[in-house]
């Protein structure tokens, strides 16, 4: 009977796991993505669901009331989360996953059921599982403005992380050797301190690698403890963990690959590099800043053939995406081609922009890739710069500038470039724009939000 | 190690390129549904919560697989939620759009 059970069980296993790969594949696409989270929402209901039946379990009050807890929380938090804070969402949400996986880890190394190579794999999953929760939860902390956007740098902090890394792997192995909570407590809140000191240097800005990294680290943490399990009485479940978490490991780390490139920075360089923290000096400018009226903005975009608007984070912070929308309605309803050019690490997510100018309702095919668009600035009348700095600075190109070699939106090809900037500060970088200084770039000073509004009036006027 | 172990490795193997090969051909438009789409499906670490949590046999082993589940939980349904909203809005906005 066991054995038609545990048969029974595996089966399901199986098929979630198909169901998986075939919704994330489904995901892949604009026109099936929605189907894809459908088939692997519904394979992971049966695969929890099946769990509940695997021979051996008990303490199933205190199941039911933890799932009852932690569902209910994390589904009110996820329906009531504005878009613009999406990613922070993400960041607890992964943070919860690798906080999961760091206790199980702690569950299996404590249960008298653990060979040595459990051991060490558990050992392994917590050891990720901690750096990825504690650094979700700094990155959280940092994009929803609870603790200071920029690099937090410590005096001697390559020397204090690694000394912490390592003392508490020490524990750890130690742990190995005696396994007990004696050990096992110390182990645990140094490499949670590990990952809280790992992340403080991280600037704001970076943060979708971050994300995207600890997104992989924690699919990496599950499939660890995924193996720990494989070995013990209910393997059937560590199989699908490994699966799981190995497809979340492999996409992640790719993912979190292209952002870097994106930003032509090494992961390294991400990480270790507080990038930020010091202003690039000795840079002048040549020419001036010229501002522009509201009303003479309106004459251009009314009369040009086409224009291409390039968002940046500071469209969202305004919150400005729905006043886009509606000027670049106004715009085609009088006969101008208008398309939007996405940089890769525009927003604070991978395709964070695509996602905020979605919801306020900009059709997906006027959104274009950086290496889609870039060739049609020179043809293009005007673009408009709605809160961007760091993706569209020409100092990419020189030799020497912090961002030289970084991808950007070569918007200063365009006849007539309009930045609509909040004041005359810097990037997120700290680099002075020399964008800003062309004989062609007009600067429309003010709120992103206020300054659309006045000019979605004068445009309904002309 | 075991012949289970080895097992484990070689389907590990598998996913990794499945999860490569399916993700390197995604537009950047989809990237932020993918992450949180992916961020989902690591909270199959709650099939791991619940079995931790059905085997524990004392206190601390109770209190330790009971955050455990708690936070798999939160992960599922908040991943869940999450990728489908963002997911409804390309639709809405496709059909806003129009056909092309």
């Amino acid at each position: 009977m066991t054995a038609l059970v545990q048969d029974a069980i595996n089966a399901v296993y199986v098929l979630a796991v198909v169901v998986f790969i075939l919704g994330l594949r489904a995901m892949s696409s604009p026109a099936t993505a929605r189907r894809g989270i459908l088939y692997a929402g519904a394979a992971m209901f049966i695969a929890v669901a099946v769990t509940f039946f695997s021979p051996g379990l008990s303490n199933f009050l205190f199941i039911f009331l933890a799932v009852a807890i932690g569902g209910l929380a994390g589904w009110y938090w996820a329906r009531v989360v504005q878009m613009t804070a999406m990613p922070q969402m993400v960041a607890v949400f992964n943070g919860m996953g690798g906080g999961a996986a760091a206790a199980i880890a702690a569950v299996t190394l404590l249960s008298s059921l653990s060979t040595p190579a459990t051991a060490g794999l558990s050992l392994a999953g917590a050891v990720i599982g901690s750096i990825s929760i504690a650094g979700s939860l700094i990155a959280f902390l940092k994009l929803q403005g609870w603790l200071r956007s920029k690099p937090i740098v410590l005096p001697g902090r390559q020397f204090v992380n690694t000394a912490v890394l390592l003392v508490g792997l020490g524990f750890g192995v130690a742990a190995l050797w005696q396994l007990s909570a004696f050990w096992l407590l110390p182990f645990y809140v140094l490499l949670l301190l590990y990952g809280v000191l790992l992340t403080l240097p991280i600037g704001g800005a970076d943060m979708p690698v971050v994300i995207s990294l600890t997104n992989a680290l924690t699919g990496i943490a599950v499939a660890l403890d995924g193996f720990a399990l494989v070995n013990g009485p209910l393997g059937d479940a560590g199989y699908a963990m490994v699966i799981a978490g190995v497809l979340v490991g492999s996409a992640g780390s790719l993912l979190t690959l292209l952002m870097a490139k994106a930003m032509n920075r090494s992961i390294a360089n991400v990480f270790f590099g507080a990038f930020g923290a010091t202003e690039e000096q000795g840079t002048t400018m040549q020419g001036s800043l010229k501002p522009i009226e509201v009303s003479d903005v309106a004459a251009m975009l009314a009369y040009a053939g086409s224009v291409i608007i390039a968002p940046g984070y500071g469209l969202a912070v305004a919150q400005a995406q729905g006043k886009v929308r509606e000027l670049s309605d106004l715009l085609e309803q009088k006969g101008v081609t208008v398309k939007f050019a996405i940089h890769p690490v525009a927003g604070r997510m991978p395709g964070h922009m695509n996602v905020l100018l979605a919801e306020a309702g900009v059709s997906y095919d006027k959104l274009f890739d950086r290496d889609e668009i870039d060739p049609e600035f020179a043809t293009t009348d005007v673009v408009l710069v709605i809160g961007a700095n760091d993706v569209v600075n020409p100092a990419a190109r020189r030799k020497g500038s912090l961002l030289y070699g970084m991808p950007i939106l070569d918007v200063d090809a365009a006849k007539n470039v309009i930045v609509l900037k909040r004041g005359s500060g810097k990037g997120f970088a700290g680099i002075e724009n020399d964008l800003f200084y062309r004989d062609n770039t007009r600067m429309l000073y003010g709120d992103a939000q206020d300054t659309l509004t006045k000019l979605v009036q004068e445009l309904k006027k002309l | 190690m075991s012949a289970d172990l080895w097992t484990a490795l070689f389907i590990a193997l598998l996913a990794a390129f499945t999860g490569y090969e399916v993700i390197s051909r995604v537009p950047v438009l989809l990237h932020t549904p993918l992450m949180s789409g992916s961020n989902f499906i690591h909270g199959i670490v709650l099939v791991g919560a619940i079995v931790a949590l059905g085997i524990a046999s004392n206190p601390l082993e109770q209190g330790i697989g009971f955050v455990a589940v708690v936070m798999g939980a939160m992960n599922v349904t908040g991943g869940y939620v999450v990728t489908e909203r963002i997911l409804a809005m390309f639709d809405r906005s496709k059909r806003k759009g129009g056909p092309t």
